[in-house]
């Protein structure tokens, strides 16, 4: 019981010290890529905190964002493909943002002009819930909203 | 050291289509393990990918993003013989860099 408990507390402590040490700077997890990783971000609950830690304001629902290959009814919540693709002239990125995890954003893509403004990949859903596909376009945010059936869990125990 | 990437470009008409199968844990840190324990937080939070100098897709992840993650993109101005290079961080502060021939 006293070990348990020790235990907890020591991979409690390690934990709180990383994201000290990583808050303050000195840990930079993201150097080689030279690429900073937007922590407040992925730290939200809400649409409204993300679009705040993203620096954007209220979304405007878009038709010209498209889903494909992303299903009505997934079997298995630990792997949910999701392919976006958005229709928006000079769109800058792309976010997923799951509305029932825990933490709602999944991935942002950056989108440099080239680029084509559509992808795929794989995502961990906790339960049923609406995906979101979040564009950034000249500057300004559109969005556009899937709902998906979990019927098994990807977040465990 | 994780294990390499499987990565896959291919030209098709004038734009190139990479698929890439990342190998890592992505541990969300919400689960725990047989005693209670948290397990902690073990993600990839940062992908670079470049071609010829420069970068034609970078992402930031959170732990949503599945276990073992696959990404597929395209982009413009690659040719036959050019070299795609991917680099991943995780939150650990380790590291992998691959590249791919355009085929």
């Amino acid at each position: 019981m006293d070990r348990k408990r020790r235990q907890v507390l020591k991979s409690g402590g390690g934990v709180t010290l990383l994201t000290l040490v990583a808050a303050a700077g000195w840990l930079r997890p993201g150097d080689a890529a030279a690429q900073s990783w937007n922590k407040a971000a992925f730290d939200t609950k809400s649409m409204a905190d993300t679009m705040k830690a993203l620096g954007g304001g209220e979304p405007v629902q878009s038709k010209d964002i498209v889903f494909f290959q992303t299903p009505d009814i997934a079997e298995n919540g630990a792997v949910v493909p999701v392919g976006i693709i958005s229709n928006i002239p000079n769109t800058e990125s792309i976010a997923v943002l799951i509305e029932k995890n825990p933490n709602m954003l999944a991935a942002v893509f950056d989108i440099p002009p080239g680029t084509e403004p559509s992808l795929s990949t794989r995502v961990k859903m906790g339960q049923s819930s609406n995906i979101y596909a979040l564009v950034k376009a000249d500057g300004k945010y559109f969005v556009a909203a899937k709902d998906v059936k979990v019927t098994l869990g990807g977040c465990g125990g | 050291m994780a294990d390499p990437m499987k990565i896959r470009a291919s030209l098709v008409g004038d734009t190139t289509e990479v698929k890439v199968l990342m190998s890592h844990e992505m541990e969300t840190g919400q689960r725990k393990d047989a005693q209670g324990v948290v397990i902690p937080a073990w993600f990839i939070q940062t992908v670079t990918v470049t071609h010829g100098g420069k970068t034609v897709l970078a992402a930031q992840w959170g732990p949503a993003v599945s276990k073992n993650p696959f990404v597929s993109f395209k982009f413009k101005g690659g040719a036959k013989g050019d070299k795609v290079t991917i680099a991943w961080a995780d939150n650990r502060g380790d590291k992998r860099t691959d590249e791919a021939t355009i085929a």
